[in-house]
């Protein structure tokens, strides 16, 4: 079973549907006990960085995540803002992140003098820069469908899964070890965001 | 490199799918469930959904409908007409349909775009503008699908939607809607140049030429189309299609 948790940011709805789409069980949860039991965790969340914190830990969701990424080491996955939640920090707000992956979020900022709109907004394309088991028979290219201000950097290159360029490169997927990110959202990105989601339920 | 996107607007009334033309004289397309399977299959960048009688009628919002499109399609999804309550944005949001279309509504309360903002996320909120040029060919604003005229000034009520809160800006020229004569480029760039949010242009693409214009020539982020993704060519019959991927990455990308 996958919990997808729900600490109070973002639409599940349509995480749900893909999830059942693919004939993977999953359940919306912000109960201790479901999340203590769950297979695999789907972070999901969607808005500011310290909000988002705030309800994880007003919620006392901290200690049950740590648990299940770092000792249980089951699989998890963070997507869109749930993927910022696994870095260090974010340059968009004030409290530390989950610091499950060495990374940070920074402002998207244009490198050129092209005029760049934020958020960015609509579909990109990502490359693999490190094979991973949820990127598995992605085609190529692939694209998904992005909206967000804030765009993570990973420390260590081997962390990098994916690669997106807008107004200069950052890391649109993240892995280390058992725990996944993916800055895009794959609920609403077609074929290729159904890949990813199907290859996540088969791990 | 963004693809720019390009979204079939798709117009719900009395539960059917209807093409209309300068907002009026809606025809009938077919069953929307049916239509969207093919946009689906198409692998369209996004679809918006406005239901164009429920804010004239305060009908009901259709969620049967809307949870049905949700559980087919997975791509981003907006759906706009007759919200006037936060209770209806959470149920749309809960169905999983990401984004909600605010025109009417606004007008009567604008802080409705703000509180939507602030549980959601700017991302979630799209504030669309109709707007008609008057016999001296000034910008006047309409709400309720074109049949209550608004006092505000167009590019005033622009800021001030986006500094309510709202992430994108869907605009539509009434007097080119379903024409297929080309959006109204002067239209789209007054508010283009204006906001630092997203606009979606609406209202006139007939063929990919008017895309590439109202993109390049009116600094629109992305492009709405209607009638000639629901049509097989002008005064023709219906045939949902979608232009071919590379066909319009090279015309609108590079």
């Amino acid at each position: 079973m996958i919990i997808i948790v729900d600490y109070g940011m973002g639409n599940l709805g349509s995480v749900f549907n893909m999830f059942k789409k693919i004939g993977a069980q999953s359940k919306i949860s912000s109960d201790l006990g479901e999340i203590s039991k769950a297979q695999k965790l789907l972070l999901p969340g969607v808005g500011a960085f310290d909000t988002a914190m705030s309800k994880i830990n007003e919620k006392g969701l901290l200690p049950v995540l740590n648990q299940k990424a770092l000792h249980e080491k089951i699989p998890v996955l963070g997507i869109c803002l749930g993927m910022q939640l696994l870095t260090n920090s974010s340059k968009e707000g004030k409290l530390k992140g989950l610091g499950w992956i060495a990374a940070s979020a920074k402002k998207i900022q244009s490198q050129t003098d092209q005029k760049l709109r934020v958020p960015h907004m609509g579909w990109n394309i990502a490359t693999i820069s490190n094979p991973s088991p949820i990127t598995k028979d992605l085609p190529v290219p692939s694209k998904f469908y992005f909206v967000h201000s804030y765009s993570v950097h990973v420390e260590n290159q081997n962390h990098s899964m994916l690669k997106t360029n807008y107004g200069g490169e950052f890391d649109s997927g993240i892995q280390n070890d058992n725990i996944f990110g993916v800055q895009f959202h794959p609920e609403k990105s077609h074929k290729y965001g159904m890949k990813i989601f199907e290859n996540f339920w088969k791990l | 490199m963004l693809v720019t996107r390009v979204i079939p607007c798709l117009l719900l009334k009395d539960g059917g799918l209807v093409k209309t033309v300068k907002f009026k004289n809606p025809s009938y397309i077919g069953d929307p469930i049916n239509t969207v399977r093919i946009f689906n299959e198409l692998e369209v960048d996004e679809l918006i959904f406005l239901d164009i009688t429920s804010s004239i009628n305060k009908s009901p919002i259709r969620f049967d409908i809307l949870s049905e499109i949700a559980n087919e399609c997975f791509m981003p999804l907006t759906y706009g007409g007759g919200i006037t309550n936060m209770d209806d944005v959470k149920k749309i949001f809960t169905i999983g349909i990401e984004k909600v279309v605010i025109n009417s509504f606004a007008y009567e309360d604008p802080d409705f775009i703000s509180r939507i903002a602030d549980m959601s996320g700017n991302q979630s909120v799209i504030a669309s503008i109709d707007v008609k040029k008057n016999f001296f060919g000034k910008y006047e604003l309409f709400s309720h699908s074109a049949t209550k005229k608004q006092s505000k000034n167009l590019v005033d009520w622009a800021i001030e939607l986006e500094k309510k809160g709202a992430g994108e800006i869907f605009i539509t020229s009434i007097d080119k809607e379903g024409t297929w004569s080309g959006y109204d480029i002067q239209l789209i760039k007054q508010i283009a140049d204006a906001v630092s949010i997203p606009v979606i242009a609406n209202g006139g693409a007939g063929n990919i030429q008017h895309l590439v214009q109202a993109k390049k020539e009116g600094n629109a982020s992305a492009l709405s189309v209607g009638s000639m993704v629901v049509y097989q060519k002008k005064d023709f019959g219906v045939l949902v299609n979608f232009p071919e991927t590379e066909e319009l990455h090279k015309a609108l990308d590079i």
